[in-house]
């Protein structure tokens, strides 16, 4: 589960990545989602950086992988910030689509519910509009595209350069 | 050296398309003497330039104009404008081919005489039989190198394989094995033995898989009598007031409209492409479109009935590593009623990367009962169904109402409903599938949809009589004499196998036709 904890104001990126250790996953600060365990945060110009934290929380609740770390989710989404720059109509039906989701799941928002089946009940709910299917549209390309997930799924890409699979196991399945 | 025909020259043989068809044909006139102009819609890649990528390549190679889709097939819904996983690009869909190749048996030239009448179903005889087809495939085996055809051993099997073969053992099927592919398993034709690189669908690298790209199309080069003019997408086909066409109209590299002029026109641009060129060609003289008298242009879409399983193991099977179709079982191809249908189908292994498997596994689904699939992708092995599906009058490509593409040519619309008979097929091919990997150990398995269609048949059918059909024995359109149809699109009927080969001997047998009727002058 992705937990977002918003930063005092004030607080300089360097800093939070610096205090890695007070054990928060995600912070958003000023215009970015930050990792400060993992040292990575991603700046949002069109987007609210609160918006694109339920964006990476919402692709992990729609391609749930535990061994996939947050990054990726988040590395996933990002267009969707480019293009809500580049495009108003765009930036609208995400950042109403993401308060939308907010509203159907009660105080806390979407962010709030601890359980990924209270969240994936909030989902199912919205899942025949139009923001919620460019979200999934765009991820199962955006997220399974990425060179960096592949070996977490022992899917080794790219073979003419090593010569293909002919001396590198094409057939060693050993167990039938 | 390639040859270059200026616009005018009215003595040349114009193809539209250098896939299958249209590649081979081209090398065949032109190995003959006869010049030829291959307009081809897509740019030239040398297959150094392929990728080793899933999305990558398919930019690099597929046809993504713009198409419509209607009727009952799940591809309408998960991708409404893909109805054809095809290529854009000189070489055709044989870059992107797995290069199985099977002859059709003798009674899938045969299906209304053989299944008898069936309703909702447009079977008709082809007017060749099995026979009269022999020559000509063991001609195309030979000019593709196909495996266990002229002493060429077959491919050896990688991980799915394996699997398969253990599965099929364990149920009693006995026709399994390593396939007949147009992949090279020695060095020959100066080209290289398969890698087991496991990228065959996008391109090979090693240039062993045959495609149209690096066989056919240098070698009618090198006879000086052929020029494949990239870029350059036709658009309308051209004709006198006698009726014969006289050249092709055709947008070059600029987007500029220019004519080819022509003795004689041979359309090769797949089943969804050849149709819409016909009918966009209609005039005051032919108002339905040309070759169009018996109605039938468009008409009869067939795609094969067709689905996966992909189905996981306790343990690692790798199955993207090598050939990606890698391996056969033919034991149901076979035409056999009591199975509750007419007509048979293949299992052949298939691996998509991981890519493609996430869209295609499941489209649209997400969750984690769609994700704990992925989770094992490297415990996975998969297979193919591809089947006869029955002609359907409306499952047809007409031209969308009032779309058109950056060349003002209306889009194609591709419409398509299962026949009962496809659903049948569909049915038992996944139980059976789902047997034979849970007799190897299987924890899971999933009857996967299939897949924007690779396979396009049957738009411009030939038959006997001219009321049936579109183009007569020859691919020779009935209604003129100097037009003819040189790919899938000829097909009566779908038969099992995947179409390639018989596509290609048939363009072999159309160049003699061809050829002849020129020395004759009949055309
Ligand atoms: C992923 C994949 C795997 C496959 N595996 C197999 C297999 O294992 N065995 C098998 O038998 N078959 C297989 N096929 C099918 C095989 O590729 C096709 O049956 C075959 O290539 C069709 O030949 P064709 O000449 O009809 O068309 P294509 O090979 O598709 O060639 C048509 C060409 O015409 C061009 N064109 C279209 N319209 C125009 C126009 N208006 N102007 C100019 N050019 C135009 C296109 O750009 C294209 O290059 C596979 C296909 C795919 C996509
Ligand atoms: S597996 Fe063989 S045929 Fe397929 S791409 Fe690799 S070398 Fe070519």
């Amino acid at each position: 589960m992705v937990t977002i904890y918003d930063a005092k104001p004030g607080l300089s990126r360097r800093e939070l990545l610096k205090r890695g250790g007070i054990g928060a996953l995600l912070v958003i600060s000023g215009s970015a989602v930050i990792s400060p365990e993992h040292a990575w945060g991603l700046e949002t110009s069109a987007l609210k950086p609160e918006t694109m934290a339920t964006l990476i929380q919402m692709a992990r609740d729609i391609y749930p992988h535990d061994q996939v770390p947050d990054k990726y989710y988040a590395i996933a989404v990002k267009g969707h910030d480019e293009q809500a720059g580049k495009d108003a109509a765009y930036k609208a039906m995400i950042e109403d689509g993401i308060a939308d989701l907010d509203k159907k799941s009660g105080d806390g928002g979407y962010r709030g519910l601890g359980w990924e089946d209270q969240r994936v009940g909030v989902l199912k709910q919205i899942e025949a509009t139009p923001f919620f299917q460019a979200i999934r549209g765009g991820l199962v390309v955006s997220l399974y595209n990425q060179k960096e997930v592949w070996p977490i799924f022992g899917y080794e890409g790219e073979s003419y350069s090593k010569g293909g699979y002919i001396a590198r196991g094409f057939n060693d399945i050993e167990w039938l | 050296m390639a040859a270059s025909f200026d616009l005018n020259n009215d003595g040349v043989v114009v193809i539209i398309g250098s896939g299958a068809g249209g590649g081979t044909l081209g090398n065949e006139l032109a190995q003959k003497g006869v010049d030829v102009v291959i307009l081809e819609a897509g740019a030239r890649h040398e297959y150094e330039d392929f990728i080793n990528d899933e999305w990558g390549s398919f930019a690099q190679l597929a046809w993504t104009d713009k198409r419509t889709t209607s009727g009952d097939w799940r591809v309408a819904k998960d991708f409404p404008n893909l109805p054809a996983w095809i290529v854009k690009s000189v070489g055709g869909s044989t870059t992107h081919w797995a290069g199985a190749s099977l002859r059709f048996q003798e009674h899938e030239f045969k299906t209304l005489s053989t299944y008898g009448k069936l309703e909702g179903a447009n079977l008709l005889d082809w007017p060749i039989t099995l026979a009269e087809m022999e020559p000509y495939y063991a001609k195309a085996e030979a000019k593709m190198g196909v495996t266990g055809t002229n002493d060429w051993p077959r491919l050896p099997g990688n991980n799915n394989f394996k699997v398969l073969k253990a599965g099929a053992d364990k149920l009693g099927y006995k026709e399994c094995h390593t396939g007949n592919m147009a992949i090279n398993s020695v060095e020959r034709d100066d080209r290289n033995s398969c890698q087991q690189t496991g990228f065959c669908f996008q391109g090979c690298k090693w240039g062993a898989k045959w495609s149209t790209l690096y066989t056919e199309i240098p070698k009618g080069e090198a006879t000086g009598h052929l020029e494949v003019r990239p870029n350059a997408m036709a658009i309308k086909i051209n004709h006198d007031a006698s009726g014969k066409v006289t050249g092709v109209v055709y947008a070059d590299k600029d987007g500029k409209l220019q004519e080819q002029k022509a003795r004689i026109v041979a359309v090769a641009g797949n089943s969804i492409e050849s149709p819409r060129l016909l009918l966009n060609s209609a005039s005051g003289k032919f108002p339905d479109g040309l070759a169009n008298s018996s109605g039938q242009v468009g008409k009869n879409y067939m795609r094969h009935t067709t689905g996966s399983v992909y189905a996981i193991f306790d343990k690692p099977v790798h199955m993207y590593r090598g050939t990606t179709m890698a391996g056969i079982i033919r034991d149901e191809a076979r035409h056999d009623p009591s199975r509750g249908f007419v007509g048979g189908y293949e299992f052949e292994t298939l691996s998509l990367g991981l890519p493609f498997m996430a869209a295609f596994l499941d489209p649209g689904a997400w969750g984690r009962s769609f994700t704990t699939a992925l989770d094992h992708y490297d415990h996975m092995a998969g297979l193919w169904i591809v089947g006869e599906d029955m002609p359907r009058a409306e499952n047809r490509i007409t031209l969308h109402a009032d779309e058109k593409d950056a060349h003002g040519m209306p889009i194609a619309d591709v419409h398509f409903d299962d026949h009962p008979n496809d659903t049948a097929m569909r049915n038992h091919a996944y139980k059976q599938a789902t047997a034979l990997y849970a007799a190897v150990g299987a924890t899971r398995t999933f009857p996967t949809p299939p897949y924007p269609s690779t396979h396009n048949l049957g738009t411009n059918r030939m038959s006997e009589k001219a009321a049936d059909g579109v183009v007569n024995k020859h691919g020779q359109a009935h209604d003129i004499k100097n037009l003819f149809v040189s790919d899938g699109s000829q097909f009566t009927t779908g038969a099992a196998e995947n179409p390639t080969l018989t596509i290609v001997s048939l363009a072999i047998r159309q160049a003699g036709y061809i050829a002849a009727q020129m020395s004759a002058k009949t055309i």
